[in-house]
């Protein structure tokens, strides 16, 4: 169990980071590392990367260890766009 | 312009290479080997008169009537059933066979109703054709004696007598009658049914005189195991089997060549019109993905084009509570830009995106993705395929470099094995099916994997030599296991593999796949399918020849359903099942155009013909065709729109031609989702359930309005024509232009042929389609450039589309969705023949007489512990929702799973399903459900709340009655 601030937050998106990490563990661990990274990459809108970021940054939850190594290929997001309100 | 004319030429053609000369009434003429001298004389322009000959079904030689004289030869044989020979002199016309012939004909006619000016084939019947051509003028038998013509007896000495032998007009078929008192017993409805569909639910019954011809048992067609493909009203030569729209209307006087609406095998019609009227739907020989062959939806289940419930007018609401006002297209076309440059001022550009749809043409769709990138200036575009073939994009691109499936449908023709994965095409893809189930019938071998025995499993001449019926949930480890046998029996194409793979990562994934945990043992105890099964349907795939793989949404919709495409694609390419005629990895598409929305940029990572957005190079052939500058992150998907919507960062949508609400998981957050936005904008043919949620709606067209292609599961581009104007005034792509417009966009195009022509010019697997090939060549599959200019049949053929086909190894991971002692059954869901996806259409037809509600299967041993009986209200639970709906008690479904379909939007089976998803698509998990079944006393608060809502949703003002 994890104990920091950010346990329990974007709990789908944590769950679907792990689905994406359990399906690279069965390759090589450089390359399933890689593939977590490109896949994210690859197929998550900025503000997905940006909540994933934001639950990595706070410690990483329930993220697993794959997932977390992958993090530093992951592309941060630009920062919230500008909007008038 | 008149009608399509297509030659009977008497029977199927002939396959043989070897070519045989002959003479016919003095021409010579060369054909094949095995051609029928009927079918010879045809091709020299010589019309042999016949009966119970045409060319969909194969000779018979009953009516008598297409003998012929051959020289050297004694006796008068028919032509249909004589094959030709080198040399063989052929008279089709002489003193002797004339008096034959109308002797046959005189017959044939003293049984006949004399009505021919008020009947229905008035204009369109064979016998009328060859009493004339054989000359017939008299008739010199009378009526008087035994007779199938009169109700009553003519004879004078019996005079009123009922006739025993008399039956009446079979009415109980909504789409055609059977008139027996028409019929002359040349057996071509039941051949039809034989060998075109392949469902035997005709036969003929008595002997001689007495023959009739018999749906099932002596029963009405609607009672009897009939499917209602209509194949044997196309045979029928007279009018004893006609369409009841032809009795209501008349004959058709022109038709138009056009493209079946409905599901991916995408069959080729002729909309044959009297003006602007459809009077029927007619399958066309020449289509290449049908051969002539239909099914009931796409012959007959039309009538939701005109249906009441049509909505014609552009309509606009405040708030989803207040009813819908009538407006202007100008209203609201300027509403929606409006409200959606507001919400990219107020929330950002990335706020706002848009729903392509799978039903709508190609040319639509790329209009509504150019929308969104050019004009919202964001990737927030997806389809419906989101939500069923997205792993095979996914899947396929991984291993063989390419979502494609491999081959055309007729290469079924050439396959020994069959597999069959999470599909039942009997009742998805019913035109494919027939052709499946008449090379079973001439000896391939099926096996099929699905945890239901479904109508695939078994049907009449056509049964599963192998059935797996795997555990919902695991066919990972299902097709892992296959491919455990194959490695460790060492039945895998080892020249192949060498050749087309890489060695390397073979030995990895065949160290992978030998590992105990897959073996069929261990896999029996998950998925409940006995080890020997799993080893016998390994040995026949592995072993009896040309092996084809067809799968279906049972694979893709799933928390692993990118990994199990994978695991068939491994072993496809393990056997060398992979780059001929014959093999193969086929994703049977669930909607008609689903494989052309992909196609044409609607996945919110990729642009048209599957290129990703972060390319540099791909967006700068868009940045300067379209003045822009592209996003180069991906957009939201579907379910993560409706995440960000809650979270509320997503304002507004624009959806063509799809009903989210209805046909995603998880209906209460959908619904969240949607309620959550501050424009919804629903532009289709019906207030659907998703426009409960609009605050715009925008008409749509039917497919006979508007001009366009679809592109069928086998990537064949198909024509579509327009036969008729818009009801709702404007094309979809003339609605989507003008959308455009109002939002500063500088749209021009003047037909849906210079769009294509766009989409040409930017994709390379496009590049050389065209309406004018289009129009030549009748359909092309693509890639269709410069490497193949008449498209690609199959694909691989000199090597995979990415270099080396990739292994990849498939771990069984079992999805979070478990059962327990809460929800201890797992419900799988899927569709059935008659309805169609959510119904919209299907619902709107004559067709709800076979399927007016959605059943819940359940297995007898199942029931009995919850006391429920066939019939009976029960409840279904799931920890997303619940609803109610009659417990069919049956044993197609294994203890532990039930079953449902979600055409009805009052069941609402999405209410059960979850939020769960494929791992690389997001494509929901449909397919697995950890539900409880108990008896119910009606409708849950939510059914009941869910109709209330509905129908206050659906108020128009000014009108009384609001629309469903």
């Amino acid at each position: 169990m994890s104990h920091d601030e950010n346990a329990g937050r974007h709990p789908k998106l944590v769950r679907m980071a792990n689905q994406i990490g359990t399906f690279m563990l069965s390759k090589p661990h450089d390359e399933g590392v890689a593939g977590v990274a490109e896949h994210i990459n690859k197929f998550w809108e900025p503000r997905m990367r940006r909540q994933f970021f934001e639950v990595l940054d706070g410690g990483g939850g329930d993220l697993l260890p794959i997932v977390k190594e992958a993090a530093p290929k992951v592309r941060r997001p630009a920062p919230v766009e500008a909007s008038a309100s | 312009m008149g009608l399509v004319q297509e030659i009977d030429f008497g029977t199927p053609a002939s396959k043989a290479e070897k070519q045989v000369t002959l003479t016919v009434d003095g021409f010579t003429v060369t054909v094949p080997e095995g051609t029928s001298i009927m079918r010879a004389s045809m091709e020299a322009g010589i019309a042999i008169p016949k009966l119970c000959a045409t060319d969909m079904v194969d000779a018979f030689g009953s009516c008598r009537l297409c003998l012929v004289e051959i020289e050297g030869r004694a006796g008068t044989p028919s032509s249909c059933t004589t094959p030709v020979a080198p040399g063989m002199v052929v008279h089709t016309q002489t003193g002797r066979l004339k008096d034959i012939r109308k002797g046959v004909m005189e017959l044939y006619i003293s049984d006949h109703p004399l009505d021919c000016l008020t009947c229905a084939a008035n204009g369109d019947c064979e016998l009328q054709d060859m009493a004339g051509a054989v000359g017939l003028r008299d008739v010199r038998y009378g009526y008087d004696g035994d007779n199938h013509v009169f109700a009553k007896s003519r004879n004078a000495l019996e005079g009123g007598v009922a006739n025993m032998r008399w039956m009446p007009k079979d009415e109980s078929n909504p789409y055609f009658t059977y008139d027996p008192s028409k019929c002359i017993v040349c057996s071509r409805c039941v051949r039809a049914c034989e060998e075109v569909q392949g469902t035997f639910a005709l036969t003929i019954e008595g002997r001689g005189f007495d023959s009739r011809v018999s749906p099932g048992m002596h029963q009405p067609f609607l009672d009897s195991e009939c499917v209602s493909c209509g194949a044997c009203v196309q045979a029928c030569p007279t009018a004893t089997l006609t369409e009841k729209s032809v009795i209501r209307i008349g004959q058709p006087e022109h038709s138009v060549v056009t493209t079946c609406a409905y599901c991916g095998v995408g069959c080729s019609f002729k909309a044959e019109m009297r003006g602007d009227e459809l009077v029927r739907m007619v399958p066309w020989k020449d289509g290449k993905a049908n051969r002539g062959h239909s099914c009931v939806k796409g012959r007959f289940a039309y009538g939701y084009a005109t249906h009441k419930e049509r909505i014609l007018n552009p309509m606009v609401r405040e708030k989803i509570s207040d009813p819908w006002r009538e407006v202007t297209w100008e209203e609201a076309l300027s509403h929606i830009a409006s409200e959606f440059r507001r919400l990219q001022y107020q929330y950002g550009r990335a706020s706002i995106g848009g729903i392509t749809s799978s039903r709508c043409t190609n040319e639509e769709t790329y209009l509504v993705q150019k929308l969104i990138r050019q004009g919202f200036g964001n990737n927030n575009v997806d389809t419906c395929a989101r939500v069923c073939h997205s792993p095979t994009g996914y899947g396929l691109g991984q291993t063989y470099g390419t979502s494609a499936g491999t081959q055309d449908f007729d290469s079924v023709e050439d396959s020994d094995v069959i597999m069959v994965i999470g599909a039942n095409p009997s009742a998805a893809h019913p035109v494919f099916a027939s052709r499946m189930k008449k090379r079973i019938r001439q000896g391939a071998k099926l096996i099929v994997l699905d945890p239901r025995r479904t109508e695939t499993v078994t049907s009449v001449h056509a049964k599963a030599d192998f059935h797996l019926p795997l555990k919902p949930g695991t066919n990972v480890a299902v097709v892992t296991a296959l491919a455990h046998v194959i490695v460790t029996e060492g039945l895998f194409d080892e020249a192949f593999i060498r050749e087309r793979c890489d060695w390397s990562e073979f030995e990895d994934w065949a160290a992978f796949v030998a590992e105990p945990q897959n073996s069929p043992e261990e896999v029996e105890k998950l998925s409940g399918v006995p080890a020997e099964t799993i080893r016998g349907a390994a040995r026949l795939y592995a072993t009896g020849g040309n092996g084809a793989i067809y799968y279906g949404l049972g694979v893709t919709e799933h928390s692993q359903g990118s990994t199990t495409v994978m695991a068939i694609a491994n072993l496809a390419m393990a056997t060398g099942n992979i780059g001929k005629r014959g093999v193969g990895v086929n994703p049977l598409r669930g909607q008609n155009n689903v494989q052309g929305s992909c196609d044409m940029g609607s996945f919110p990572h990729e642009l048209p013909g599957y290129r990703h957005i972060s390319g540099d190079a791909v967006r700068d052939i868009y940045d300067s065709l379209w003045g822009v500058k592209l996003d180069n992150e991906p957009g939201l998907r579907i379910p993560n729109m409706l995440d960000a919507a809650v979270e509320g960062s997503f304002k507004g949508l624009y959806i063509q031609g799809e009903d989210i609400l209805q046909s995603d998981p998880d209906t209460h957050h959908v619904s969240a989702g949607l309620a959550a936005m501050e424009c919804v904008v629903v532009h289709d043919l019906f207030l659907n359930e998703t426009a409960n949620y609009a605050h715009v709606f925008l008409p749509g067209s039917t497919f006979l309005e508007k001009d366009g292609t679809f592109t069928n599961a086998e990537r064949r581009i198909n024509r579509v024509r327009k036969v008729m104007a818009p009801k709702n005034g404007l094309a979809d792509w003339e609605v989507t232009q003008k959308l455009a417009q109002a939002m500063g966009l500088n749209w021009n195009y003047q037909h849906p042929s210079e769009i294509m022509d766009e989409i040409a010019k930017t994709t390379p697997s496009f590049q050389l389609v065209s309406y004018d090939l289009l129009e030549r060549e009748g359909s092309v599959q693509w890639p269709c450039n410069e490497k193949a200019p008449h498209g690609t049949p199959i694909m691989h053929m000199d090597g995979f589309v990415r270099g080396k086909g990739k292994f990849i190894r498939t771990e069984y991971v079992a999805t979070d969705e478990k059962t327990g002692p809460r929800f201890p059954l797992l419900l799988t869901t899927g569709r059935i023949l008659s309805q169609y996806n959510v119904g919209a259409q299907t619902r709107r037809t004559d067709n709800v007489v076979w399927h007016a509600e959605d059943v819940l299967e359940i297995h007898p041993h199942d029931a009995e512990q919850r006391g429920v009986r066939h019939g009976d209200w029960v409840r279904l639970k799931s920890r997303a929702g619940e609803t109610t709906l009659r417990a069919d008690v049956t044993d197609r479904v294994s203890p532990g799973v039930v079953y449902t379909t979600f055409h009805h939007p009052d069941t609402q089976a999405n209410v059960i399903t979850t939020d769960f998803s494929d791992w690389a698509t997001n494509c929901p998990e449909y397919k697995v459900t950890a539900v409880q079944v108990g008896l119910s006393n009606g409708p849950s608060q939510w059914q009941e709340e869910y109709a209330e809502q509905a129908r206050m949703s659906r108020r128009i003002e000014g009108r009384l009655e609001a629309a469903e």
